[in-house]
């Protein structure tokens, strides 16, 4: 597999498989995780377009006292990637989210994003749904997905004064990108909808609902069934 | 029972981080100055991922509702037991009844409170760093405020041989301390003014010549919004040359992004895990005591070296907390104190 390694900080590297956000390139780095075990390895960060591994250079220093650190941990990563050759990585799981779209509590932007693109807001709920998004990685907060796969015609810039608070479990869209929020943060996406589920889980191991290579679908449910949920939540 | 009398202006209970929990989004955390950390711990006899407090620019005020040994390092908060100076970067066991007091940061910006056996803290994911942005771990997810409460944990075997040689010293005052310190010479706030030496990030390549240039000849200054997060500096702006779209990949502590606006920010503890921000740098580890004590105001200059000297640098560093480790064992098992 064709690859690049360079030092991120001195106890760590990055493994660099692609310059695009692609499936194909996706579906490299999950390999590449799956195929790596090493002790003095502390950490695996993969994201669009390559892996990220923390290492203990003191440990590797111990068993390679001649050696560069850095550099015994290239030699075992590009092994690891020799060995994969064409294996693919496993397939993840497919989850659905519920949610409320709409109203001026949970999908204050819907509106908007509907006129920017000449739809009707029923037009954007179906095409927000209709698609399988693939979580290309964790990030920016515990649990938030970077969901790639969504229709093109449903894409609208930021907001470009960002708000202040942004409940946990909204919905929202930021250009080609959908994403949900799992914590109240500020943000500046357009947001379209809500929901109930808890995407940062953190009285569990691990403490994100979702993880790097599942696959997303969508699905509406009216105000009642969302409160419904929440209560069993 | 340690009661918070003052919090000062922001204080949390920090370890050496939570390692692990990255790829789901979760911030490192733990102490900034990391070093500073660790050596509290080991000067007492802690295990030296054991839990600490963090103090910021000005510190707080506390009472001892019972003896106690401690140790303090990192930035110069000019602490005072019942009016006594106390030395830092040594053990001190501080009778019961008594008073401990910060003042403002004279030097560094982050200073460091052990306790025998560790600050007892909320665990999250395995680490007892306060976790701000989700609200867990540490004291309550969040910064002391005035009228906490904190207590200790078990003491280790040496802990209670450090208290049995100070209880036994003939000292008339608050308190008693060793005469042997860790020599803070080592720890590189105490060089300020030298270069935070860096070596080339991954995106190096897209700056402008001239940008590259006044980013090791200029100096940055210290912006007040800066915090756990990232050191955010102002000076002689950092352009690209080519004007590329970046996509999000992780980052590390010590990284140096550089937004549209061309002012570097560098990357710190509650760093996110990835960013979209070209890398023009990267701070060796030896130099991050050196991040976590710059405060608002401090004007910095970074130094480019090789990345395998930082990688030296590291090992180097790594080697002489081992050392301080073990000849501070040796001490309390010769019995001098």
């Amino acid at each position: 597999m064709k690859h690049i390694i360079e030092p991120l900080g001195d106890q760590s590297l990055f493994i660099i498989v692609g310059e695009e956000i692609s499936p194909d390139i996706h579906h490299r780095v999950q390999a590449i995780v799956e195929e790596m075990d090493a002790t003095w390895i502390t950490e695996m960060v993969p994201s669009y377009t390559g892996v990220a591994v923390y290492y203990d250079a003191m440990q590797l220093r111990k068993t390679y006292p001649h050696s560069s650190p850095y550099e015994r941990a290239a030699a075992y990563v590009s092994a690891c990637i020799d060995s994969i050759a064409g294996r693919e990585a496993s397939s993840g799981r497919t989850i659905d989210i519920p949610v409320c779209y709409g109203g001026d509590d949970f999908g204050p932007d819907l509106p908007a994003v509907a006129e920017h693109n000449g739809l009707t807001e029923d037009e954007v709920i179906e095409k927000h749904t209709s698609r399988e998004y693939l979580v290309y990685m964790l990030g920016f907060a515990p649990g938030f997905p970077f969901l790639g796969g969504m229709d093109g015609e449903i894409a609208m810039p930021r907001k470009e004064e960002p708000r202040l608070k942004i409940p946990a479990g909204s919905v929202g869209i930021a250009g080609s990108q959908t994403g949900v929020y799992p914590l109240e943060t500020p943000g500046g996406w357009q947001l379209i909808g809500r929901t109930p589920l808890s995407l940062f889980l953190p009285e569990k191991t691990p403490p994100s609902y979702l993880q790097p290579g599942d696959k997303v679908r969508f699905f509406s449910v009216t105000r009642e069934a969302y409160e419904q949920w929440e209560e069993e939540e | 029972m340690i009661e918070v009398l003052e919090a000062g202006l922001f204080t949390t209970i920090q370890d050496s981080g939570r390692a692990g929990y990255q790829k789901y989004g979760v911030s490192v955390g733990g102490a900034v100055d990391t070093v500073a950390h660790r050596l509290a711990n080991i000067v007492i006899g802690n295990d030296e991922n054991d839990a600490t407090l963090e103090m910021t620019l000005q510190g707080a005020a506390f009472h001892f509702r019972e003896a106690a040994l401690l140790s303090i390092t990192g930035g110069d908060m000019q602490p005072r037991i019942d009016g006594v100076p106390v030395p830092m970067w040594r053990p001190v066991y501080v009778h019961k009844g008594n008073e401990l007091r910060f003042g403002n940061a004279v030097k560094g910006a982050r200073t460091y409170i052990a306790v025998a056996g560790g600050f007892q803290a909320d665990e999250f994911l395995g680490s007892a760093s306060t976790y701000l942005q989700a609200g867990f771990g540490g004291h309550e997810g969040r910064a002391f405020q005035k009228g906490g409460t904190l207590e200790r944990n078990r003491s280790s075997a040496m802990s209670e041989r450090i208290v049995d040689q100070l209880t036994e010293k003939r000292i008339n005052g608050p308190f008693a301390a060793s005469d042997w310190w860790v020599s803070d010479m080592a720890v590189p706030m105490n060089n300020q003014g030298e270069a935070i030496r860096v070596f080339e990030g991954r995106h190096h390549h897209l700056f402008e010549e001239e940008s590259i240039r006044s980013f090791t000849e200029e100096a940055y200054q210290v912006d007040t919004k800066s915090d756990r997060m990232g050191i955010r500096l102002k000076g002689e702006p950092l352009n690209l040359s080519v004007k590329e779209e970046i996509i999000s990949e992780p980052v590390t502590f010590g990284t140096i992004q550089v937004p549209q606006n061309g002012q570097p920010i560098v990357l710190l503890a509650d760093r996110q895990t990835t960013g979209g921000y070209p890398k023009l740098a990267q701070v060796a580890s030896a130099d991050f005591s050196k991040l976590g004590q710059v405060k608002p105001g401090d004007k910095v200059r970074f130094m480019m070296i090789p990345h395998r000297e930082a990688e030296r640098l590291l090992l180097e560093q790594e080697q002489y907390i081992r050392w301080c480790r073990s000849a501070i064992r040796r001490k309390v098992e010769e019995g001098h104190i």
